[in-house]
């Protein structure tokens, strides 16, 4: 029997504006005994919703959470959980800390203490038990973050994107350790399951990476990872699953369902205008086709970060990607070469083209006889198919690239758009 | 496997820790003989004598009557907000409760406090007693209050999910991750608080009501006595004891206290600048102490082991649901009955009075508004240059801290004498006790808004030549404006609640009174007229929060859209 399973688990938010936003959406799962499992998806995509279901922190609008077969309400007791934020008491030392979960089980003092200096010694804290987190470095205070989930000997671990927040050596020398408690089985937990947005780190780690998509949330598929560890970062293999899992995660969506009619477009990427034109430049410079994990590599930039930006970049038809790789289109090369009032004039065209968002802002504007508009206007307008948050954060990138194509003007302080031939009010002396 | 036990602190016990134990004594005898008093001797026996010897015991009585009320504060203050922040039924009306008390001012509560305790203790001087540290408690509660239940709705969401899947229990989780992410706030208010106490000392030591004269031996009472009397020595002598207690609770208690919550912070990185007390790490390191804090844990350990053995896990659910509804029913019950007998109350004012009451209301709307001014007129170009000044800061925090503690109804009967001849005298002297009372609180926000300016704003402005008017208007407002409406705000509600003691003063053994709300509340107080006592303390509330929702939250919410970093 699986130790967790979720069965169609759906999480629906109810916003604030009275919207619903569906964030996770038949989420079947489960995880075995032995099994280190990594769930791995674009931010936005419900990753830490997924776990806090599973951990009982959330409770799922449809579908259940089983651990060991019962079904679970309230907090999972089977479960502990490593934060990204290491999320430690300030206020308690590395010992109280450590000793947290054990005091909660009722464990009388003496066990309870040689229990929890027992995982510090293991996770390699040994000398720092009277320590506050804030004389810790971000790496150890992530490691009082796991001997403080493990030291409750759970049978499932959840682990919140640990290794997100911390440095590049911090976090390798981090993971490895963990890794070697797994399988040299020194600690009691029977399986494992990680959020991360770093395939790298999935692959290196995991027996089975689970793919999501987002928009809502979905597992678009489940890959086997049949490497013997310790895995070879370098190895033909390894990157060659990196590649695959990169490609369906840039890979169309599954149609489970027919989609809804997308009327305002498909949510723009976050990324702002000076990164799309570097990043197209940058593109148009290679010779051939590239690999976008090894761009990606060059760049020094995490997968999860240059995303957006090629997401950006392939809706203005700039690049094109396919299976995993990447080439500038036409274009692409025209842009990459023009000077800045070209390059406006190209965007121009390809936002009006291609961004239908846009188009209806600058419609609007035609249609109203002052050609002004406050942008709540446009803000409630995306609301009603995404969050308050999210519908800002649309409107702001809309601006953004609405204005480097001078197709519209904002005036902050009214915190209006409109067409540029008039002269806005304040400016009339 | 061999692991090392915690080492235990050696058992060594230092001059340090004998001085402690005979404080402790002390302390216990002081409290003792004091109780012992205040069941035998009834206050009408009492004499309060301008005697300097005298002094040493009635700082004692004065001093222990704050402490008693703040312990009253701190436990009320803790449940209220604790309630309020878990049950989502009753919050917001409990923070509607607290916005409405926080505005009453002091006297407003004294008939219904002292005639109630009176009742219930009606032998020695118990009731009164009682009633005075009630009288402090009120003053100093309600932003207590309202900072734990700020603090405890807003707890991190990670330390809060931590907490869950952790499984602590509720009271583990108040214990270890609630209570303690609330101290920085508490303490903070606290200060305040007892500030707040010393400043309505007088009026709490000393009151009449109708015909019944009330006074309790204190350092409230002294001063006051010596103020009717035109004792210029004896307010002096009053007036220094109180600083010298000021400034040795603030050295022995709030300094270390404030030093002690830094390690409540939820800030993972160590900062430079951290507040530190010798008096702290003398204690830090005492045998006594550490023992002690040892058997409180144990303590602490038995009770949270007792509520967190499995069962009470497993079961997080209400077992009686009904009990919530009779609780609220209860809770509306009182609500309702108190509404149908201020409804009375309130129609039993006569029309005629409630012109009065309007035309005091905006003469001491034009004091409170002079004051707060004034105040801002010379905190912010001094506050500014300390704050953007390091080297000013240093020599001038402390010094100011100091003048701030000192309260301003002590200095009060020393202004009147000069100012009591003059036409308008009392009138001048209200706006100046408020001024006096208030400032502090603008100067220090404005202290910290200018500190807050980033300094590659300072180079910017250096760069860009800006000087003067224009250096103002670009770089120092824009920052400093959050900061200062949020400081004018508490000032304005401490200017009127300063109105009822500085409108209203017995002084050289006459009644002297200028037309205003806090002249009509002191004096319907005084008369025990209950009627007009309660329609002006509604007058001023409304009043109050008013203008707080209407000028100063609009104002804030302008400075902080435009011109936050």
């Amino acid at each position: 029997m699986a130790i967790i399973e979720t069965k169609n688990l759906t999480i629906i938010f109810d916003m604030p504006n009275n919207t619903r936003i569906t964030v996770v959406e038949d989420i079947n799962l489960s995880l075995e005994e032995g099994e280190f499992v990594a769930i791995l998806g674009p931010s936005g995509a419900g990753k830490s919703t997924i776990v806090r279901a599973i951990a009982g922190l959330i409770k799922p609008t449809h579908g259940e959470v089983l651990y060991r077969g019962k079904l679970v309400e309230g907090v999972n007791p089977g479960v502990s959980m490593v934060f990204q934020t290491a999320a430690l008491f300030p206020w308690l030392t590395v010992l109280e800390n450590v000793e947290i979960g054990l005091k909660a089980k009722g464990v009388p003092l003496k066990e309870r203490r040689e229990r929890a200096l027992k995982m510090i010694d293991l996770i390699g804290l040994d000398g720092f038990e009277s320590a506050y987190p804030k004389e810790l470095s971000g790496g150890m205070r992530q490691r009082v973050g796991f001997a403080r989930a493990l030291v409750v000997e759970p049978e499932v671990l959840l682990m919140d994107e640990p290794f997100s927040g911390l440095d590049v050596l911090t976090s390798e020398n981090l993971r490895n350790d963990l890794l070697e408690l797994w399988i040299e089985k020194r600690i009691p937990t029977k399986t494992i399951l990680l959020i991360t947005h770093s395939i790298e780190e999935a692959v290196y780690l995991a027996d089975r990476v689970v793919v999501l998509d987002k928009n809502p949330g979905r597992i678009k598929q489940e890959i086997y990872v049949n490497i013997p560890y310790w895995r070879d970062r370098e190895s033909e293999e390894f990157l060659r699953l990196v590649d695959r899992i990169y490609s369906i995660m840039m890979g169309k969506p599954i149609a489970t369902k027919p989609s809804r009619p997308e009327r305002y477009g498909i949510p723009l990427p976050h990324v702002r205008v000076g990164a799309i034109a570097g990043f197209v430049e940058l593109v148009a410079e290679l010779e051939r086709k590239e690999d976008i994990y090894k761009i990606a590599e060059d760049l020094s930039m995490d997968l999860a970060d240059i995303q957006p930006v090629i997401e950006a970049a392939e809706l203005l038809k700039f690049v094109d990607t396919t299976g995993g790789d990447i080439s500038v289109t036409e274009i692409g090369k025209v842009f990459a070469e023009a000077d800045v009032l070209e390059k406006k004039e190209i965007f121009r065209k390809q936002i009006l083209a291609n961004v239908p968002f846009i188009q209806q802002i600058i419609q609007v504007l035609k249609n109203k006889s002052n050609h002004r508009m406050p942008i709540e206007f446009f803000i409630e307008l995306l609301e009603t198919k995404f969050s308050t948050s999210e519908a800002q954060a649309q409107m702001e990138i809309a601006i953004d690239w609405g204005r480097y194509a001078e197709l519209f003007v904002y005036d902050e302080d009214s915190k209006e758009v409109y067409l540029e031939e008039e002269i806005p009010e304040s400016e009339k002396v | 496997m061999i692991y090392r036990t915690i080492p235990i602190r050696r058992v060594k016990i230092s001059i340090i820790d004998v001085g402690i134990i005979l404080l402790l004594f002390a302390f216990i005898y002081g409290i003792i003989s004091t109780a012992k008093e205040w069941r035998e001797i009834p206050t009408y026996t009492l004499n309060i004598s301008l005697s300097p010897k005298n002094l040493p015991v009635y700082a004692w009585f004065s001093i222990l009557r704050q402490f008693l009320a703040y312990i009253l504060s701190l436990a009320f203050s803790i449940t209220y907000g604790y309630i309020a922040s878990h049950n989502k039924t009753l919050e917001p009306f409990m923070i509607a409760l607290l916005d409405i008390l926080q505005s009453v001012p002091v006297l407003s509560f004294m008939p219904g406090v002292i005639l109630g305790l009176i009742a219930i203790f009606p032998y020695g001087r118990i009731g009164v007693e009682l009633g005075s540290i009630v009288l402090i408690f009120t003053g100093q509660v309600w932003n207590m209050a309202f900072s734990v239940y700020g603090s405890m709705s807003s707890l991190p969401r990670d330390l809060r999910e931590a907490s869950e899947v952790f499984n602590l229990s509720p009271f583990q989780k108040f214990l270890y991750v609630e209570l303690p992410y609330s101290t920085i706030g508490l303490v903070l208010n606290s200060m305040m608080s007892v500030a707040g106490g010393w400043f309505f000392l007088m009026a709490c030591e000393m009151f009449t009501l109708g015909d019944r004269d009330f006074r309790l031996p204190g350092l409230g009472s002294y001063l006051q006595l010596a103020a009717i009397k035109g004792d210029t020595k004896a307010i002096l002598m009053g007036l220094a004891t109180m600083i010298a207690i000021i400034v040795l609770i603030d050295q022995l208690i709030w300094r270390p206290l404030i030093a002690w919550a830094q390690k409540f912070k939820v800030e993972l990185t160590a900062r430079n600048n951290v507040p530190t007390s010798t008096i702290l790490m003398i204690l830090q390191r005492s045998t006594i102490l550490t023992r002690i804090n040892q058997v409180i844990d144990t303590f602490m350990e038995r009770i949270t082991n007792r509520f967190s053995k499995k069962e009470y896990i497993e079961r997080r659910v209400n077992p009686f649901p009904i009990l919530k509804f009779i609780f609220l029913g209860l809770f509306l019950i009182i609500i309702g009955y108190a509404s149908v007998r201020l409804i009375f109350l309130i129609s039993s004012v006569p029309v005629s009075m409630w012109g009065e009451i309007i035309i005091s209301d905006l003469l001491t709307l034009l004091r409170v508004t002079i004051a707060v001014v004034l105040s801002i007129a010379w905190t912010l170009p001094v506050g500014v240059t300390i704050g953007m000044n390091p080297k000013i800061s240093t020599v001038m925090q402390p010094i100011v801290q100091i003048l701030a503690s000192i309260p301003a109804t002590a200095v009060f009967p020393i202004i009147l004498m000069w100012l009591i001849n003059l036409r308008g005298g009392l009138s001048v002297a209200s706006i100046l006790l408020m001024l006096l009372g208030t400032q502090w609180y603008i100067l220090f926000n404005v202290i910290a808004g200018a500190m807050s300016i980033p300094s590659d704003l300072k180079e910017a402005a250096e760069v860009f030549q800006l000087k003067g008017m224009e250096r103002w208007r670009r770089l120092i407002i824009p920052a400093v404006l959050p900061y200062l409406v949020t400081g004018a705000i508490t000032a304005t509600g401490g200017a009127w609640n300063a109105s009822i003691v500085s409108e209203y003063v017995h002084f050289g053994g006459r009644i002297i009174m200028v037309r205003g709300l806090g002249a009509l509340i002191s004096n319907s107080a005084d008369k025990g007229d209950i009627g007009v006592l309660t329609a002006s303390t509604i007058m001023m509330i409304i009043t109050v929060t008013l203008i707080n929702r209407f000028f100063w939250r609009r104002l804030y919410w302008l400075a902080e859209e435009h011109y936050s970093l």
